[in-house]
């Protein structure tokens, strides 16, 4: 591909309006498939969780798995969709090789769930709102893996290996209703309409929603219409993006790549694209001449779904605290300003300061480590702040040791910085590196003595009552000391012996 | 020993239940049968005389240890090639699946091991169960019993040569348009379509899904009973399994009673395209079910003119989509795999090579009813036939409790005969497609030869969903009164082979 010089962010959103849709599909963690009872552990060896259904042999026929259709309709719900009183599944028909039956078990124009919506908050702390279209079960298919060749696409490879043993892993596929009027700020609506559906999934407890396991993931639409138009522009649907940033650099990247081509005149083709981690671009994958036919049509192996509504309600009154409702919560009770939560929110910091506080520490103490030292480190390194090699537990014990006066400020950060280098337990850091706070007086007492010797005049002056001056000598205490001495008791030391 | 293969399924079990005979003597008389005759009728494509042996010597094995045996254990069978049987080759009379061997048995194969039935081997069929005649096998047509040089009818034409020709005394068919009855009705056999949903369909390989139904074949009405009530039943793993239990069918067939029945005559099932000695037939067992007591009565059923039409429509369409895994990738034929053309290239020549022109022809036109733009005025119409027909079965069912019928408008037609018109094929089915339309259930068993051709003529009997055991008590008078009126069963008067 030839380079271009693309239309920069700013040029782009001046002349057009960016239309979004996302669809998000999630691998359901169920013990057993979505219609066979074959295990949905991840790593086993290829091709060894298969049986007939999910192999698609002749004879073979599916069977619900309950817990599939139970976690959609949680999944609706929290969306704040309806949820549809009868439904059925679909033929998704189309031949690829790792589809073992040359059709998809999906569901069409009757999905489970429809017409809801997902609040989001953006980094600044306002809410928008993501309208969502359906949401609807499937079944996943197996992996096929091209040796050979360049690309590591089917295209030119030597040979490729097919393992089903994810085919027939229940999908749950969220799509998004057009997402308009983000405008420049589209990207970031994309990426935290899929950080906070993300948190939606995981407090359900229906995935792990783990982005780099493929547990969850997003095509993002998109079109260009000019500024003041009404018609929806064509749109390109960048596949399988599989992290948070890359949904937010898809959108940028796709947002100036239109606005490149319609600038020249050009039509955007309805076409599929990769996205690329390495330099945050796309490329034109399949394009779609006319729609693709999928001959859509009722399975006829399986039976209608129709949740009672009793069981629905049930379902809503027994649902978790929404992420939210909780964060709301968390505020109040942390105490926080809007930017202050807005803050431990974009440090990612909301789980680790609940474990911390569960482990004992107070809620200001252990926000203060989280977002200070160890939120500095995780911007620095670029991880996220939950991966540091910290555990909350080890933060909390920190905070103890500074709480009994075992630790001050500065010797605390010395001991996360021993955990943070693998040296061991906040308390082994202590003993290895002789950190801990030292009040003992005998050992003080020299070191006052020192100080006084040092500085006579600044000792006649507090002997004369300017107290005020002690400041200076506590100072030359604790730097002879190396900052280990207990600060209130060498004022207090000095204090006695100058009689003041 | 050769009386041993003209026995009854039930007079079969009885001897070997009561110690007359072994199970291995029974079942090694009927590998003898197919030995000496199937190279001329071909109802078989797979003996399997080790299985069968081995399963015979088991039924005797339990019986010598004092276990009691169930009322089919010992009685050889005929199982068409549709179904799965771990270890055993499965081709549905296709090319496509030339040297699969299932790794697991069907629901139905597992019930009939269970019931300690002997399982002789894989019957002939119409390629994916897609033909009236079994000319469409990629393994050679199979010959009519009555009449080598005409048509045992289809798809199941093999399971019902097996039982006129006496390889089997039970066998084994499906029934998505007619299967079933349709072959029962043109060798002078009994064949039964239970209700959909009655007989698990997993381990069947799928032609129509919504229209697919196993059910039992056999020479006489009680043994067709027999098997019906061994292989029926709700499954867990057909989710489209009925959860009720299996109406009393054995039961029905020993009453020999239909006083005060109601029967109704279809009137939309006569005219043009009708075989007069088949007619002539069909009135003569109207008659007799007067005569027998019961109060016959005509019905319209206007929907039903539309039924083929709608069949053709819908069993396409899913056959299209059901026989899209043939791919060559996981089982199978695999054609033009030399290492130089790409995945696509090989599914292409293989579905190229491994389906015959019929298979062909249904699954273009599925794929044509289903695309976008037709889907409504094709698949959606159909649907809406199906309604209207089984509307049509409710209104008569309300004023009648079974249904009567020629099972087909002819006799056997010689092979050849109509293999290059489609649409006169498609017409061996116009009486038995719109019960699998309707999901309900329907019986063929023979009601005399016609005049013309001296060929057996099929009487259809057609009850609601989930009444089957109305069929039995119909069929079983019926028979009873033929049989005594012939003085021996219609099968007696077949040829010699
Ligand atoms: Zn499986």
């Amino acid at each position: 591909m030839s380079v271009i010089s693309l239309v920069s962010y700013e040029d782009a959103l001046a002349s057009y309006d960016p239309v979004m849709g996302l669809e998000v599909h999630v691998e359901l963690g169920t013990r057993t498939k979505m219609f066979c009872g074959c295990s949905t552990e991840l790593g086993a060896e290829p091709n060894t969780q298969t049986c007939p259904t999910c192999l698609g042999l002749p004879g073979s026929l599916p069977v619900v798995n309950r817990i599939g259709v139970e976690s959609a309709i949680r999944i609706g719900l929290a969306l704040n969709c309806e949820i549809a009183e009868w439904c059925r599944f679909a033929r998704k028909n189309y031949f690829y090789p790792d589809m073992p039956k040359n059709f998809q078990t999906s569901q069409y124009d009757e999905p489970i769930a429809f017409n809801g919506y997902l609040d989001v908050q953006l980094e600044d702390g306002e809410v928008f709102r993501v309208e969502i279209e359906r949401a609807h079960m499937e079944e996943d298919t197996g992996k096929s893996t091209h040796v050979g060749g360049a690309t590591g696409r089917i295209h030119g490879a030597e040979y490729s290996l097919l393992d089903y043993n994810r085919a027939g892993i229940p999908l749950i596929e969220i799509v998004t209703k057009p997402i308009v009027g983000a405008g420049a700020r589209a990207p970031e609506v994309a990426k935290a309409y899929v950080t906070e559906l993300r948190e939606l999934i995981r407090t359900l407890g229906v995935s792990e929603a783990r982005m780099d396991k493929g547990q969850m993931r997003c095509d993002v639409n998109l079109s260009l219409r000019p500024i003041g138009r009404e018609k929806f522009g064509t749109r390109s649907e960048t596949k399988n993006v599989n992290s948070l940033r890359s949904v937010e650099r898809a959108a940028r990247f796709e947002i100036q790549r239109h606005a490149t081509v319609l600038a020249d005149g050009g039509t955007i083709v309805q076409e599929t694209r990769h996205f690329h981690e390495d330099n945050g671009t796309t490329t034109s994958g399949r394009i779609k001449e006319e729609a693709e036919d999928y001959r859509y049509f009722p399975e006829p192996d399986l039976v209608p779904i129709a949740p009672s509504r009793e069981w629905v309600e049930e379902l809503r009154a027994a649902l978790p605290e929404l992420p939210r409702v909780r964060r709301a919560r968390l505020q109040a009770e942390w105490g926080l300003s809007d930017k202050d939560m807005q803050a431990v929110l974009n440090a990612g910091a909301v789980e680790p300061i609940l474990e911390t506080v569960a482990a004992g520490a107070p809620a200001d103490q252990a926000r203060k480590w989280w977002l200070g030292e160890l939120a500095r480190r995780a911007n620095e390194t670029g991880t996220e702040l939950a991966d540091q090699p910290i555990t909350p537990a080890q933060v909390a014990r920190v905070c103890a040791l500074v709480a009994e006066g075992k630790l001050n400020d500065k010797l605390a950060r010395q001991v996360i910085e021993g955990v943070l280098a693998g040296e061991g337990e906040p308390d082994e850091v202590v003993e290895k590196r002789g950190l801990a706070v030292v009040s003992d007086d005998s050992a003080l007492g020299a070191a006052v003595d020192q100080a006084i010797a040092d500085n006579p005049d600044v000792a006649a002056k507090i002997r004369d009552g300017k107290v005020q001056a002690v400041g200076a000598l506590v100072g030359a205490v604790m730097k002879a000391t190396r900052g280990q001495a207990d600060a209130a008791r060498v004022k207090d030391l000095i204090l006695e012996r100058l009689g003041a | 020993m050769t009386e041993l293969i003209k026995y009854t399924a039930a007079q079969t079990a009885a001897a070997v239940a009561a110690g007359e005979v072994s199970a291995v003597e029974v079942a090694q008389a009927h590998l003898d049968r197919i030995e000496a005759v199937d190279k001329k009728v071909n109802a078989f494509l797979h003996v399997d005389t080790e299985g069968a042996l081995k399963a015979a010597r088991a039924v005797d094995d339990r019986r010598a240890r004092g276990e009691e045996l169930g009322p089919l254990a010992g009685v050889p069978l005929a199982l068409k090639d549709v179904f799965t049987t771990e270890g055993v080759p499965t081709t549905c009379g296709s090319k496509i699946l030339e040297g699969w061997i299932p790794p697991y048995d069907a629901t139905l194969t597992a019930r009939l091991k269970d019931a300690g039935v002997v399982i002789l081997g894989k019957t002939n069929m119409d390629e994916f169960a897609m033909g009236s005649s079994t000319e469409n096998s990629a393994y050679g047509p199979t010959g009519n019993p009555w009449d080598l040089a005409r048509i045992p009818g289809g798809s199941g034409g093999g399971s019902a040569a097996a039982l006129a020709a006496y390889e089997a005394p039970l066998a084994i068919g499906t029934d998505t348009g007619g299967s079933i009855r349709q072959p029962g009705a043109v060798t002078g056999t009994v064949g039964v379509k239970p209700t959909y949903g009655s007989v698990s369909r997993f381990g069947l390989v799928a032609f129509s899904s919504s229209l697919d139904q196993g059910g039992p074949c056999a020479r006489t009405v009680l043994d067709a009973a027999l098997l019906h009530e061994a292989i029926a039943g709700h499954d867990p793993l057909d989710s489209t399994s009925i959860d009720a239990p299996v109406p009393a069918v054995v039961e029905a067939a020993r009453m020999r009673d239909i006083r005060g029945m109601r029967i109704g005559v279809v009137k939309e099932f006569a005219g043009e395209g009708y075989q007069a000695g088949v007619m002539q037939r069909f009135n003569e067992s109207v008659e007799l079910l007067r005569e027998l007591g019961a109060e016959v009565v005509e019905v319209s059923c206007p929907s039903f003119t539309l039924a083929l039409p709608a069949y053709y429509l819908i069993a396409p369409s899913e056959a299209s989509s059901n026989l899209a895994r043939f791919d060559a990738m996981r089982y199978g034929l695999r054609v033009g795999d030399d290492g130089s053309r790409s995945a696509e290239e090989v599914t292409a020549l293989t579905r190229e090579a491994g389906f015959g022109p019929e298979v062909k022809r249904r699954i273009m036109l599925g794929t044509y009813a289903l695309s976008s733009g037709y889907y409504d005025a094709y698949y959606g119409s159909a649907q809406k036939v199906r309604t209207l027909i089984s509307r049509d079965f409710d209104a008569a069912f309300a004023g009648v409790d079974v249904l009567v019928s020629p099972t087909t408008p002819t006799t056997a037609f010689p092979i050849g005969e109509r293999a290059d018109d489609p649409m006169a094929m498609y017409l061996a089915d116009l009486c038995t497609i719109p019960s699998n339309l309707a999901g309900n259930a329907a019986m063929s068993l023979p009601c005399g030869l016609a005049p013309e051709d001296n060929l057996p003529v099929g009487l259809q009997i057609i009850a609601p969903a989930m009444a089957d055991d109305r069929l039995y008590r119909v069929g079983g008078a019926v028979e009873a009164a033929l049989n005594e009126k012939w003085g021996h069963p219609l099968l007696e008067e077949a040829p010699a082979l």
